[in-house]
């Protein structure tokens, strides 16, 4: 590990025609670190994700990452291989609806292998038998690798995304309120796999979620938004046991009183 | 040169040369250029209704129609036989049109249409093949959106291609992908050669003829120019091969040669004949024999 951080994000903006999707963010992220985007619904948690990841261009600003090979990048700048080799090697992506991050018509393993084929891998015991090995780190029975996410639970859906995006062994993954819709048991089995998938591997990870529950597990740093604006930022615990923000309070209380 | 032809079934009406009016003839010759200039890419080109429906292989006629020469002799063939009622259609349609001489021996032939085969007798250079294509996308499968599958093109972004014929291997315990099997086109764009069976795709790789594609109701024209190398997908523990069948032809004796199956009786009697005609009545002409010739076929020769 180096002290360089990993991304850097500077007066990131982004309009949707004349309708504010987020403004002035500053961030940066460091190789192992988690940390959680949080506020209300609309706030501009999803378009800043969807901005440090370069599936939208940015209205203002800019995101910088430093690549495998050590080089720092303006992602602006990258090519359109680059970035795609970018997005399928060194990142992940775990979205919050399956049918978004799964082909839902190929089997397991066959998801779990694309990334591999992608980069050149043509043999094929040995993709099956990673693919093998890495659903079973997300709890998925092995006798399961033929059959097709549509045959799969919520939760089997969500950790078979992230068997996907994590065998190429990416050192950053964004996720998208990866445990919403789930059940509060699954949901709670699914943090405790992130959680053990994020330590093994020193993933860095930069998760949206409005549970601020799922922050307090996850992170160790957030960021609160209001009207695309970071209004608060900081270690999580810090943030969530004193928020400043008369904002921040309001959704902290509403927590307690869940 | 071109001059109207008279239809003779229809002697009111006077076609242009090939049907096709040279504009647009001039239009597809602009496509096919660019797709010779590109092996295994596909071309858009300004598709037109022809006088026959879809399914019979407008774009392959199209891309006849805008080659053909007063001198060129030409075969059609539909599943490797010159003589089913969609052969017999398109090469009707081009002595109607066009009054060019016809064949249905591949040597004598300068331009060989077909649907679903490549003849078993060598193609020679200076000979174009002209394939109807029915879907050109090789990566639809996996991709439907049209944008999406030209960004992976562009970028040579074939893994999906891969992880097709991984689940014909996790489903089948083999690649059971038989027809329409993907190839990369000197080392570059993935393409789908059109339902053949895979046992023609060796054929296409460095061959000395012009191998032209073109799918009509898809608006796509793409080519192999001679000598091109062209390789057939597969894994390193699972590498390509092509159909073996047991037997030699029940009419010829061929061997190595695609065999259709024929159902003789309904008590499950059945043969093994060449799935090409010409290739089959030729080596029975020749005097080769199979188990299922008649005697006096033989004793015909003399
Ligand atoms: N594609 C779009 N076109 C127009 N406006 C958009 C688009 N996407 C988001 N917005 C707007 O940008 C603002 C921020 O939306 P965003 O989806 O980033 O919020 P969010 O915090 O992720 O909300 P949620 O919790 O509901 O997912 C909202 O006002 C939204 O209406
Ligand atoms: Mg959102
Ligand atoms: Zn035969």
């Amino acid at each position: 590990m180096t002290d360089a951080p990993l991304l850097t994000a500077r007066g990131l903006a982004k309009y949707y025609g004349h309708r504010l999707g987020c403004r002035d963010v500053d961030l940066t992220l460091h190789e192992g670190e988690v940390l959680a985007i949080v506020g209300e619904s609309g706030s501009g948690k999803s378009t800043l994700l969807g901005l440090l990841s370069t599936e939208l261009a940015p209205s203002a600003g800019s995101v910088t990452y430093r690549m495998r090979d050590g080089a720092t990048r303006d992602l602006a700048s990258l090519s359109e291989a680059e970035r795609r080799l970018l997005l399928r090697t060194d990142w992940g992506f775990v979205r919050q609806h399956a049918e978004q991050g799964l082909r839902m018509a190929v089997s397991a393993g066959g998801n779990v292998g694309e990334r591999l084929m992608a980069v050149g891998w043509r043999h094929y015991e040995n993709i099956r038998s990673e693919a093998t090995d890495w659903l079973s780190r997300v709890e998925i029975a092995a006798e399961r690798i033929d059959d097709d996410p549509r045959t799969f639970s919520g939760g089997m859906r969500q950790r078979l995304q992230i068997a996907r995006n994590l065998v190429t062994r990416p050192r950053l993954v964004f996720m998208d309120e990866p445990t919403s819709g789930l059940d509060v048991s699954v949901q709670a089995r699914l943090l405790d796999l992130i959680r053990q998938l994020v330590e093994e591997f020193g993933l860095a990870v930069v998760i949206v979620t409005h549970d601020l529950a799922v922050a307090r597990l996850l992170s160790h740093r957030i960021m609160v938004m209001k009207s695309g604006r970071v209004i608060e930022q900081g270690l999580t615990d810090q943030v969530l046991d004193d928020p400043r923000e008369p904002y921040t309070q309001l959704l902290v209380s509403s927590v307690l009183a869940a | 040169m071109n001059a109207p032809v008279t239809a003779s079934s229809m002697p009111a009406i006077t076609y242009n040369f090939a049907y096709l009016d040279e504009q647009t003839k001039r239009m597809i010759r602009r496509a096919i250029l660019k797709a010779i200039a590109i092996p295994g890419y596909q071309v858009p080109f300004a598709s037109r209704e022809m006088p026959m429906p879809y399914g019979w292989g407008t774009g392959g006629v199209q891309v006849t129609a805008a080659i053909l020469g007063a001198d060129d002799v030409l075969k059609v063939i539909d599943q490797g036989s010159d003589d089913t009622t969609n052969a017999v259609a398109i090469r009707t349609f081009f002595e109607t049109t066009a009054g060019v001489a016809t064949t249905t021996r591949t040597q004598d032939a300068t331009i060989i249409q077909t649907r679903h085969r490549i003849p078993e007798a060598e193609l020679k250079a200076g000979q174009t093949i002209v394939f109807q294509v029915p879907i050109p996308e090789p990566l639809r499968y996996l991709e439907p959106r049209e944008t999406e599958t030209r960004r992976l093109h562009a970028l040579a972004d074939y893994g999906l291609m891969q992880v097709k014929l991984y689940e014909d291997i996790a489903r089948h315990g083999h690649i059971a992908t038989t027809y329409a099997y993907p190839v990369k086109v000197e080392g570059r764009y993935v393409m789908d050669p059109s339902p053949i069976p895979k046992f023609d795709n060796p054929k296409m790789n460095d061959s000395p003829a012009l191998q032209l594609f073109g799918a009509g109701r898809e608006k796509r024209i793409y080519a192999i120019p001679p000598h091109t190398q062209v390789v057939s997908l597969d894994f390193e523990d699972h590498p390509f091969k092509v159909q073996a069948f047991k037997e030699p032809c029940a009419l010829c004796g061929a061997t190595g040669v695609y065999l259709d199956e024929v159902i003789l009786d309904d008590k499950g009697g059945r043969m093994f004949v060449c799935s090409d005609t010409d290739h089959c009545s030729t080596r029975q002409a020749e005097g080769h024999t199979g188990t299922m010739s008649a005697p006096y076929q033989e004793a015909a020769h003399d």
